[in-house]
């Protein structure tokens, strides 16, 4: 074995790298960094790294081409040998990416270490979250199906919305006057080149200043950052309570970055690839385009919010939210690190937690958007129809031929753009539904042109007939007072 | 050399080195921001947008509302099918005519017709617009982008080739004031 040390000595008395080396990987760190927590950076590292083989691996057989991306992602899942496994890892891999940069984010801002002297580290941090959903969206566009197409869609209309620059930002970003070709290819330079340069230039400087600075501490309640005395501090404590991070702390890492690995393989092997769906073909327009996971939430957003709100929140929103991040540790760079002692901290990470969450729950079954195929799909429930009059069966006839049922549900299937009409008669009087039918509003176009009078009195008389069994529909009061005073009560 | 004010000749050379160099990077940035920004500046001007045939007259039946599609007037070789654009085509009546994108004017989704009730609806956040394209529900501020249209020789024709987005629509014709209904 003497003759592998002399070709490391060889190689050594050239690089000179072997002292960096151990000095980096012994550095000492405080004891109570050696802790399961701190194991997400390298996690989220690792994950890159097997991003950046997949990805190698991938771009072998992908073509950037808009005419021939799609042939060559089928030919990925179904010719080249376990292509679908390196499709799958890849897809899964970007959802594990996301997921365990933002965990790292928000361990990082509950132990306080963004704190004095870390404020650079936090802020490149923000850089690589920022870089990490660029290349979440621009996989996505590279995956080029009717998902893409139309999410590209989707973004440039966002775009286009900025105050004067819209338009230009569009052409910039689509590389024509369409979504075609030349989209595609810019994108594949970004999600290739341009994004992972700058991933790897911030993720070194990074993880270079982890190093110089030292790894935070575990936060301790009472114990708050000042800028005169922390480096001293912190010297002090690596100095009496310090070990070597490695092997202290390096085991739990990869162990966990093994893991991790582990786990993506098993959701690809499991799972699947993503997609391709539909070819990415313009003219065929029966299509629900519907965003990648992490962007779910912004899908929900943007039909819930009024549409007044819409542009000023997707324009400043985004803004605020990047200069709020940088500012943080200019902000709160000295004070309290546990998270013990930070009420409003915790406070603000369950309240976008639970907000993102929520939108994503919300737009898995998307209640804003109409069914396109409930008024020929979904049955009326017999319920309704038993014991109908022909008018009332004729009515309901109108109900699903009109594509009401796309927007309001009966027996819970349907859309839910509208209120459910199950006991619709309860809540309006026939007046009300005929006026609500003819004129719409409250977010209901107005039917009035597309309806003859014969079919909203039978589409009313259908609709009066739902309330459950045993309660009365609702009815005018004044309506019965003034019949009965003139004397023709029925 | 002792004293910190004289410029050394070797200072001296590499100063003029840096501006050489600076004079040679502006000189390069010119072509290399030209060609990032072409798709912006539009060198030939908005050539891309022409008169492009969709049918001919008959094949829009009278107060019926049709799909159409056309081949992109500006192409490039890689398109493929991307090229390929789809619109609504209404025929009111004789050569009245309403030629409307399908890119839904909320946030671009493909928005699909209803002879039933009248009503495009769009399946992405439920925009819906009536039948002369004007806006009836939903988070859309505006009715449907219209293309310019003209009868040629009994040829229906749009003028097309960029696409509508909420910002763009000054190329196109404006579309209804919000919320008619």
């Amino acid at each position: 074995m003497r003759w592998v040390r002399q070709i490391g000595q060889w190689f050594d008395r050239r690089l000179q790298l072997a002292a960096p080396i151990r000095e980096a990987a012994e550095h000492p760190i405080p004891r109570s960094t050696a802790s399961w927590w701190y194991v997400f950076g390298t996690a989220a590292l690792t994950v890159f790294l097997l991003q950046f083989v997949t990805g190698i691996l991938l771009a072998l057989t992908y073509v950037p081409s808009a005419s021939e991306s799609w042939s060559s992602l089928q030919a990925l899942n179904h010719d080249v040998t376990l292509g679908w496994f390196i499709r799958a890892m890849h897809g899964w891999g970007s959802n594990f990416m996301v997921a365990i940069v933002l965990i790292h984010m928000v361990q990082v801002f509950l132990f306080g270490a963004y704190k004095f002297p870390r404020e650079l580290t936090w802020i490149f941090g923000v850089f690589l979250l920022l870089l990490t959903f660029g290349m979440a969206f621009s996989g996505q566009v590279l995956r080029f199906d009717q998902d893409a197409y139309w999410g590209l869609g989707i973004g440039a209309s966002i775009a286009s919305r900025v105050p004067i620059a819209g338009p230009a930002i569009v052409s910039l970003m689509l590389g024509g006057p369409i979504i075609a070709g030349a989209t595609l290819s810019r994108f594949f330079a970004l999600h290739v080149f341009v994004i992972p340069g700058m991933l790897i230039g911030f993720v070194c400087l990074h993880v270079l200043m982890v190093l110089k600075l030292g790894a935070n501490e575990w936060p301790m309640p009472g114990r708050p950052v000042k800028r005169a005395t922390y480096v001293t501090e912190y010297h002090e404590l690596t100095k009496n309570d310090g070990v070597p991070y490695t092997p202290y702390a390096i085991w739990k890492e990869l162990f966990f970055a093994g893991f991790i690995v582990l786990a993506v393989a098993a959701c690809a092997l499991y799972f699947g690839p993503f997609g391709p769906t539909g070819r990415p073909d313009p003219t065929i327009i029966q299509t629900v385009p519907k965003p990648d996971y992490f962007f779910l939430w912004l899908y929900a957003l943007l039909s819930l919010l009024p549409p007044s709100l819409e542009t000023p929140a997707l324009i400043v929103g985004p803004v605020l939210m990047i200069i709020g991040l940088l500012l943080l540790p200019f902000l709160s760079g000295e004070g309290e690190k546990s998270w013990r002692r930070r009420p409003i901290a915790v406070l603000t990470v369950l309240l976008i937690a639970i907000t993102l969450s929520t939108f994503t729950h919300l737009a898995g079954y998307t209640p804003w958007s109409p069914h396109m195929n409930a008024w020929s799909g979904d049955p009326v429930p017999e319920r309704f129809l038993h014991g109908a009059t022909a008018l009332q069966r004729q009515g309901a006839l109108v109900f699903q031929a009109k594509q009401c049922r796309n927007c309001h549900s009966l027996g819970e299937l349907g859309g839910q753009r509208g209120p459910a009409l199950d006991s619709v008669a309860m809540r309006l009087t026939q007046d009300q539904l005929i006026r609500q039918v003819i004129q719409g509003g409250g977010n209901m176009p107005a039917y009035g042109k597309n309806l003859s009078p014969a079919e909203t009195t039978a589409l009313v008389a259908f609709l009066e007939t739902l309330h459950p069994a045993g309660q009365a529909p609702a009815r005018e009061a004044a309506r019965d007072t003034v019949l009965r005073e003139s004397g023709t009560h029925r | 050399m002792s004293n910190e004010n004289m410029v050394s000749r070797r200072g001296l050379f590499m100063k003029i080195g840096i501006f050489f160099d600076g004079l040679v990077a502006i000189a390069l940035a010119w072509p290399v921001g030209r060609f990032l920004l072409s798709s912006v500046t539009h060198s030939r001007g908005k050539a891309y947008v022409s008169w492009v045939p969709l049918g001919h007259v008959s094949d829009f039946p009278e107060g019926e509302t049709r799909l159409a599609t056309f081949r992109n007037p500006y192409v490039m070789p890689t398109d493929g099918k991307t090229a390929d654009t789809a619109c609504w085509v209404r025929r009111i009546v004789g050569e009245q005519f309403q030629v409307f994108a399908v890119n839904c004017a909320h946030l671009g989704c493909p928005v699909r017709w209803f002879p039933q009730s009248g009503l495009f609806m769009c399946p992405c956040h439920g925009g819906a617009y009536y039948r002369d394209g004007s806006r009836a529900s939903g988070p859309p501020e505006r009715g449907l982008f219209e293309y310019p249209h003209k009868i040629e020789n009994e040829w229906v024709t749009i003028q097309a080739g960029e696409l509508p987005t909420p910002g763009l629509s000054a190329a196109l014709i404006a579309g209804k004031l919000p919320c008619a209904g």
